[in-house]
């Protein structure tokens, strides 16, 4: 997983509450079987006036104008600002690796749907969670100010905004320690894997209808 | 002081209390698709990690089958290389898989139980978000994205923190023809889509105990809807004896043994709950989604409302916003609403009793002439020889629906059932999303009954009045 230490990015503004995983990755893109090739196709209904599929060609697509992220303005953004309950739906962790290689690496809301928050973690992207009048400060200055950016600093936990105004923001420590050095979740766990032996063998001798297998087709 | 039943559930897995308040959590089911799975096998071999515990999982194919032809095999070359990805995952690591050709085969969340692979007490994960169903059985259960996925068959665990516990008390009686679908949307609909956000909700009262499980799954399988990752009902007798003699469920003196376990699966009376909702079950009449997200949604008899009249900027721009993708005229009733498609099946309900309650209002009917395609997708071949015994399908058959073969379907759309744009849908699914269904489609969320009571009147009607 990548690291993530310091951003200074470009912030894009997307005005609207329960932006859900079907609309940031829709279903026809699922049907891949790799972890890449989805940032073509993030927000693809709304980017996009025709409807794409895997095979069609992202350079025949015929772009939204009026959609946010397709503005001269916000091109190349790396900073996405949200509204409540941003990543409500499916468990699709296509949703954050679209978002992230679409350009996206830090999203920030009031609320994010719990799901769509943690996938957030394993693809190195950043979930900042901010108060809804904080929120619609950062809306209004995204508005009133082209090239807008925002410095995120994760080690210290701090938005820096153009005039200098520092935001505090709150990530738990062992996130943020498994982000700033783009630690692999799994090798953390079999750390522990005597620990977990010892509980499964307790587990499953206690309560042995835990580890009933199916029977095979026809058994 | 007293444990809920999340408490319970929550404290019988925790392998190792981390730092931050992050816990290890051991799974004991791990259900498994073909859409969220073929990254985490390949991660796992790329770092060359070994399945902890293949027994444990269960797959088979869904979201993107065919509903028809299944004897001609599948002919989107993408979709059936993720299918035989599935197969091939399964076959080298030993994994139990049930495959298109087997009669078990259908919607995960519809098999799990059915096998009684799903069990009272279990932790249960699957790479998708509907994993809430499984908490019917008093488990808990909950979807997990695809990095979780490769976690959960490389450890056998997960890290995670606990949510707070919140619960439904939904007291009284449902009125007839009201049904535990029109329950959970009206839930949905008084707590919104982020109601549940960070938090386990159980449902109890004495609504929820009346429900038979088809009813409590397709509750639970909500709970996602209300933000909650996952929503929990307790072990009662209903419980037992859905599950006696199912497959996977325990024999002998081990049965005995195990509802003696599972009888503990209850809220204690001093239980504390962080959030508690209560609802009037005789309040709640038939649901009908009118807008693009689940909370958006109304009794049959009432109107499209006017967002002019919305104080909250957010919420007046996403109604407008919906309204305009529904193309639906604020103050319209909702009877006035004509549809062009309808689809009953999905993991919310596609079960025996889902079918028997649509048949009943299409037994001697005819679907409308307005309407284009209705169709029905049982949840798994075992729902659909169950139907087919019971002659439902008939039923249907003569009514004008298409009878299919089990899968996801035109719930999501990764097959080819779907909406084509401007189309409008009653669908008895879960997701009223734009282009859930099918890029431009826009769909109603209902019942069976009411789904079947729309096909056959071409729009929206009180299913009630076909009793």
């Amino acid at each position: 997983m990548e690291k993530f230490t310091v951003l200074n990015g470009l912030v894009a503004p997307l005005d609207r509450a329960n932006v859900d995983t079907d609309a940031i990755i829709p279903k026809q893109f699922l049907k891949s079987i790799h972890r890449t090739g989805f940032g073509a196709f993030c927000f693809d209904a709304w980017r996009h006036l025709d409807r794409g599929d895997i095979g069609v060609d992202p350079a025949s697509r015929r772009e939204n104008p009026d959609f946010e992220l397709n503005k001269p303005r916000y091109r190349g953004s790396s900073i996405l600002l949200a509204r409540e309950n941003f990543g409500c739906g499916s468990s699709r962790e296509h949703a954050p690796w679209a978002l992230g290689q679409y350009g996206i690496r830090v999203i920030i809301a009031p609320s994010f749907a719990d799901i769509f928050f943690n996938n957030c973690f394993k693809s190195g992207l950043l979930p900042i969670v901010l108060s809804t009048t904080m929120v619609d400060r950062l809306f209004a200055q995204v508005e009133a100010e082209q090239g807008y950016r925002l410095k995120v600093d994760l080690e210290h936990k701090v938005l820096e905004t153009p005039s200098g105004e520092c935001i505090a923001f709150d990530i738990d420590a062992f996130r943020r320690h498994r982000l700033l050095n783009g630690i692999d979740d799994i090798g953390h766990t079999l750390l522990d894997a005597d620990m977990i032996q010892a509980f499964e063998r307790r587990h499953l001798a206690a309560m042995p209808w835990l580890s009933k297998r199916l029977a095979e087709a026809g058994a | 002081m007293g444990k809920t039943l999340y408490d319970k559930v929550w404290d019988a897995h925790v392998v190792k209390h981390g730092e931050d308040a992050d816990c290890l959590i051991y799974i004991d089911r791990h259900i498994m698709h073909e859409v969220t799975s073929p990254q985490a096998f390949e991660g796992l071999q790329l770092a060359g990690r070994k399945i902890w515990r293949a027994s444990s999982v269960l797959a088979t194919p869904d979201h993107n089958v065919p509903t028809v032809n299944r004897a001609q095999g599948m002919t989107d070359g993408i979709a059936a290389l993720q299918v035989s990805t599935l197969v091939d995952n399964c076959r080298s690591n030993e994994i139990p898989f049930i495959g298109l050709d087997d009669a078990r085969q259908g919607i995960v969340h519809v098999v799990g139980p059915e096998q009684g692979a799903t069990l009272p007490g279990m932790t249960i994960v699957c790479g998708d978000s509907h994993t809430s169903t499984h908490g019917a059985f008093g488990a808990l259960a909950f979807g997990i994205g695809t990095s979780d996925v490769e976690h959960v068959l490389a450890t056998q665990c997960m890290v995670m923190k606990k949510s707070r516990n919140m619960l439904v008390r939904v007291e009284g009686t449902l009125a007839a023809g009201v049904t535990a679908k029109d329950l959970v949307l009206y839930v949905i609909g008084v707590i919104g889509t982020a109601g549940g956000t960070g938090h386990t909700i159980e449902f109890a009262g004495s609504a929820i105990r009346a429900l038979s499980m088809e009813g409590r799954m397709t509750v639970c399988n909500m709970a996602i809807e209300a933000g909650a990752r996952a929503g929990m009902i307790a072990v009662d007798d209903t419980t037992l004896e859905y599950l006696k003699d199912r497959p996977c469920a325990p024999v002998g003196a081990d049965w005995d043994r195990a509802v003696e376990v599972w009888k503990g699966l209850y809220s204690d009376p001093d239980a504390v709950f962080e959030r508690v909702v209560d609802i009037d079950a005789s309040l709640i009449e038939p649901q009908v989604s009118w807008g693009t997200s689940p909370e958006m949604v109304l009794p049959v008899g009432g109107h499209i409302p006017d967002p002019a009249a919305e104080s909250d900027p957010v919420r007046r721009e996403a109604m407008t916003r919906a309204l305009a993708y529904m193309d639906l005229a604020p103050l319209t009733p909702i009877t006035a609403i004509a549809i062009d498609k309808v689809f009953i099946g999905s993991c919310t309900n596609a079960r025996i009793e889902d079918l028997r309650a649509a048949a009943r209002v299409v037994e001697g009917r005819r679907v409308a002439s307005s309407v284009t395609l209705a169709m029905v997708v049982p949840g798994s071949g075992l729902v659909k020889a169950q139907a087919e015994r019971e002659g439902l399908d008939r039923i249907f058959v003569a009514a004008g629906f298409e009878w299919r073969e089990p899968g996801c379907s035109m719930c999501l759309g990764m097959n080819d059932d779907r909406l084509s744009p401007g189309e409008r849908c009653a669908a008895t699914s879960n997701r009223n999303f734009e282009g859930r269904q099918g890029s431009g489609g826009r769909t109603h969320l209902v019942s069976p009954q009411m789904a079947a009571a729309a096909a056959v009147s071409g729009r929206f009607v009180d299913a009630r009045s076909f009793a």
